[in-house]
């Protein structure tokens, strides 16, 4: 498992996923990214680590990565990055999820909260959501699943074949039941060898 | 420094959110909310704007966020005078101009341009010695705001009554307008060395290190159970190349702010790629080599030993 480390919350994601026993690889590299079989794309500036996974040789790789099956998880900036469009970001994201992302749906940081979410395919208690400068997903295509929405109908997590995005940040919580749905998911994906190129 | 030295974690020190269990409870401006902001903007640089032109230069090159100003610290050293909040209007254009977040100054203690800054919708204010202060004894309580905090330290006793005060951010003060990285070191360095000493003070004895350093208690407990500060620290004050961005880096900077490093070189949009990447790749010294080549003249600076007493920021709301 590798977390995309240019910019953001990447360590959180690392601490997360060690409390469900798996030590993370940070990706800065072409060769970091080729040791891993999946990876994490976390939260931080969606502009900046699109520039610096440019200037890092990372974008290219990243791309036909994904295209081949990898199994990827986007928190917010992540989420960003993956989805097929994404207005107002000034180049074209990775493109591999069917959506279009709206960046900054709910406003500016002082409209940035908090949310009890009921999310599919989590048992148990509502999720705890935090939404900083989040974005929510649209014209979701037929391939994507969408597992949670807020009351007003908006999508803010979907699942594509073993692609996972998130407008909220599970990292920045104590609960890790996300953290280990995208184990889960990548595990099997890879296991199968199921994970074909994301339809 | 490794990675796992400066393993952050959910700030929970000041007061936290009470998440009701009920799904479609919402709650805004959190500890969670406005501390989360600055977990976004790890790893990154937060450039100094005063136009919109230059907020999109600083947008395209990387920056994770801008701080908009009329006057960057070295031209606000130059001018002298009261330095106050930016003019309205000039911030509103510069938050239309990029789609970053955007910070803005008030004065320390001056809780009234915060207000005006809340209302006016910036994502962050920076209670900024840069400015000249309009309270000398008390800083702006924090906690009454929707809009997050970052404040300026010099080590770690600044930093917790910052952060008791409701900082949401850290940043060392440095030396800002001078170019001179000497001080931003010595303030980084000030933190971590405070952060050793509490870590190494059996539990007994943190109420009287508490009472030493004039700082709260559960703070200094906090402290000593993560082994950071709770809050993210970036470093400020001083830095003018990549080469100091990267060493601030090392020295266990979440992330770094330049002030008139960039527009006040020779030229701006390569710097501000070169410090971006910097930032990123700030144990890797072949890409450090890579991107400090052909970047031009970096700002011309100032020494902080030649300044006189009084022109030193820093010294400014303890």
């Amino acid at each position: 498992m590798g977390v995309l480390a240019l910019q953001g919350d990447f360590r959180e994601h690392r601490r997360m996923l060690r409390r469900l026993g798996v030590e993370a690889h940070l990706v800065r590299t072409p060769p970091e990214l080729d040791a891993v079989d999946a990876v994490i794309l976390p939260g931080g500036e969606s502009t900046t680590i699109a520039r610096l996974a440019r200037s890092s040789g990372l974008w290219e790789p990243l791309a036909s990565r994904l295209a081949a099956g990898m199994p990827a998880w986007g928190t917010c900036a992540g989420a960003i990055l993956l989805a097929s469009e994404a207005p107002g970001l000034d180049r074209e994201p990775l493109g591999q999820m069917a959506m279009r992302v709206r960046r900054n749906a709910f406003g500016r940081q002082i409209d940035s909260f908090e949310e009890m979410l009921s999310v599919q395919g989590l048992a148990g208690a509502p999720y705890p959501a935090v939404f900083i400068r989040a974005p929510v997903f649209e014209d979701l295509g037929s391939a994507v699943e969408p597992l949670a929405r807020l009351p007003d109908g908006r999508v803010v997590a979907c699942r594509q074949k073993s692609l996972l995005a998130t407008a909220f940040h599970p990292e920045l919580t104590d609960d890790s039941r996300l953290h280990a749905l995208f184990l889960a998911m990548a595990r099997q994906a890879l296991a199968t060898g199921a994970a074909g190129p994301a339809a | 420094m490794s990675d796992s030295v400066v393993e952050p974690v959910r700030g929970d020190a000041a007061p936290a959110s009470g998440n009701g269990a009920r799904a479609g409870s919402v709650e805004a401006a959190t500890w969670t909310v406005k501390s989360g902001l600055a977990q976004m903007l790890k790893g990154g640089v937060i450039m100094d704007v005063v136009t919109e032109e230059h907020a999109r230069t600083a947008e395209e090159a990387g920056a994770c966020a801008v701080m908009a100003l009329e006057r960057v610290p070295s031209d606000i050293r130059a001018a002298g005078g009261v330095a106050r909040m930016s003019r309205v209007d000039l911030i509103e254009r510069i938050c239309e101009a990029v789609t970053i977040p955007v910070m803005a100054k008030a004065r320390i203690g001056h809780f009234v341009e915060a207000q005006i800054l809340e209302a006016i919708g910036v994502d962050y204010v920076d209670e900024s010695e840069v400015l000249t202060p309009a309270d000398e004894a008390h800083h702006i309580d924090k906690h009454r705001f929707r809009v997050p905090f970052v404040c300026g330290a010099r080590g770690l006793d600044e930093a917790l009554r910052r952060i008791a005060e409701g900082a949401a951010m850290i940043r060392t003060k440095g030396e800002a307008g001078t170019g001179d990285i000497v001080e931003a070191v010595r303030h980084m360095r000030a933190v971590w060395a405070g952060i050793r000493r509490v870590e190494s003070t059996p539990d007994d004895e943190l109420p009287s290190l508490a009472k030493e350093l004039s700082a709260s208690l559960p703070l200094v407990q906090e402290v000593k159970r993560l082994g950071r500060l709770p809050v993210v620290n970036f470093a400020a004050g001083g830095v003018a190349t990549p080469a100091d961005a990267a060493l601030m880096m090392q020295l266990g900077a979440d992330g770094v702010f330049v002030g008139s490093g960039i527009f006040k070189s020779d030229n701006p949009a390569r710097m501000a790629s070169a410090i971006v990447r910097a930032v990123t790749h700030y144990q890797d010294a072949a890409v450090l080599a890579e991107v400090s080549r052909d970047i031009g003249e970096p700002m011309r600076g100032v020494a902080v030993s030649s300044l006189p007493p009084g022109e030193q920021l820093a010294a400014r709301g303890i």
